[in-house]
């Protein structure tokens, strides 16, 4: 394990520390609460010389993400970060990144989607954009935003990969509080991501080439299915990355955390920052004798679907609990993918969703007593609402 | 006809790594209709040259040569702006 010092941080100035420690090439810019302080906080580093990165203020978060394909198109490491109408803006040039395999590293301070306007906590921003293409790690605390934005560089520049990535953490909740940050050494972040080698960068007029061409009906499957190879070969990528930081930083990551779910009765499916506040729940219920659980989900694309299905299958109630609602759907993302995960199993769990935490509507300890309270109550007896919303007025 | 590659075959993100080759893709197969040039007629004024959007009408020795067919979409704006009507629009099937 190498030298690494604590320093107080907010989840964005972790994000801005680590994006400092990268340099990198170019860094298009544009504003949006709670996302802000990262750029914020990377503009002052760029004032002081501290990074050699091309900082680019643009006009809108669609420009910052044209931007941003377009430097990385050109050989570029790029860098930048949104949230919520922000992240929508730019929507379709996201779509367009992806396709165009580019490694662009972009932190997402998830706050909800209008309307009402609302600066809040909620995943709908980044669950917007789930079949883009982008990779999707979700943060549970500033250590982890720092850490992933150091293994989003790797990932999305892995030669087998070669697709972009949202680092995720809840807006406010995480970017705006502070932690006690284990920062690495500048050095051992340069040797950790490395140089950046585009194949066929647009700067090189030595091998000219089109980017960004049309396709007709007798092509465009086929390199659709080359990214679907390309963001499932991040299952095999991902864990090596994860390792060789681990040697220096002492903090092991996987597509998955498991906490005291391995002998669990009860389990709650959860992401990000309400992660936290779980597991002091978990810990209160072992400490009466009751077999509660928690699978946090990390990376939530690719998703880890084998890894969610194995951590699942011998409890007996798991409640899945979604921080955003997909209209229209029976239950939210992560309750649809982490049941299609167990359908097959001759042996499964009950499974049952909670909608919470919409437009930062508070989650706390008690929230989550209850839903363990009420999962429980559902060992003897069959499921009939399978979709609850927890916290709201009604 | 050319065979299709498959989705292993083809460079990644859709990049064309193979500089100008557009020109490998012969436009001229979209034609319904030829422009054919009556050369007796024709007072060499160059408006068909330089009307010609896709820049198949080809001089020589500062005449009017040849259209290039290859990529001669057959658009008609040579036989619209020719001011002594010598260029005449016919149907593509006559020569197929």
């Amino acid at each position: 394990m190498n030298n690494q010092e604590k320093k107080a941080l907010t989840g964005a100035e972790s994000v801005a520390e680590a994006m400092k420690q990268i340099n990198p090439d170019v860094v298009p810019a544009y504003p949006i609460t709670p996302q802000t302080d990262i750029m914020h906080t990377f503009a002052k580093f760029v004032a002081d010389g501290k990074v050699n990165s091309e900082m680019i203020l643009v006009e809108s978060e669609h420009s910052a993400m044209s931007a941003a394909v377009g430097a990385a198109a050109a050989g570029a490491r790029v860098m930048t970060a949104t949230a919520s109408n922000g992240l929508a803006l730019m929507h379709e040039i996201v779509y367009i990144a992806a396709s165009s395999r580019l490694p662009i590293v972009m932190a997402v301070a998830n706050r909800a989607l209008s309307g009402p306007i609302n600066i809040h906590c909620d995943h709908s921003d980044t669950m917007a954009e789930r079949d883009s293409g982008w990779l999707q790690i979700y943060c549970e605390n500033n250590q982890e935003a720092y850490d992933t934005t150091l293994l989003a560089v790797r990932l999305a520049e892995h030669k087998d990969v070669r697709l972009p990535v949202m680092v995720c953490m809840d807006g406010f909740i995480t970017s705006h509080n502070i932690e006690g940050v284990e920062i690495l050494d500048d050095k051992d972040v340069k040797d950790f991501v490395g140089e950046l080698k585009m194949d066929y960068p647009l700067l090189n007029t030595e091998k000219p080439i089109t980017f960004g061409p049309l396709d007709f009906y007798d092509y465009y499957f086929e390199h659709k299915r080359q990214q679907s190879e390309g963001i499932n070969n991040a299952r095999n990528a991902f864990p090596k990355i994860a390792k060789e930081l681990s040697a220096i930083t002492g903090r092991d990551y996987d597509f998955i955390e498991e906490y005291k779910s391995s002998d669990a009765e009860f389990i709650v499916v959860i992401m990000s920052s309400s992660a936290g506040t779980t597991k002091d729940v978990v810990d209160d219920l072992r400490a009466k004798g009751i077999k509660a659980g928690l699978v946090k989900i990390r990376m939530y694309r690719p998703f880890p679907f084998f890894e969610v299905g194995e951590a699942i299958k011998n409890a007996k109630v798991v409640a899945i609990l979604d921080r955003t609602e997909s209209f229209g759907a029976v239950g939210g993302p992560l309750f649809n993918e982490v049941r299609s995960a167990i359908t097959d199993m001759k042996k499964k769990p009950k499974t049952i969703n909670y909608v919470f935490g919409l437009g930062g509507r508070e989650y706390n300890k008690s929230l989550a007593n209850k839903v363990f309270e009420e999962i429980q109550g559902y060992e003897d007896k069959d499921v009939k609402e399978l979709v609850h919303y927890l916290g709201v007025r009604d | 006809m050319i065979e299709k590659k498959n989705w292993k075959q083809i460079p990644q993100g859709g990049l064309i790594i193979e500089a100008g080759n557009a020109v490998n893709y012969k436009t001229g197969d979209w034609r319904t209709f030829r422009p054919v040039r009556d050369e007796k007629k024709c007072t060499q004024c160059m408006m068909c040259w330089m009307y010609c959007p896709d820049s198949c009408i080809i001089p020589k020795d500062g005449k009017i040569d040849h259209t290039d067919y290859d990529f001669c979409k057959g658009c008609g704006v040579c036989a619209q702006v020719c001011p002594v009507k010598c260029i005449e629009m016919k149907e593509e099937d006559e020569f197929r």
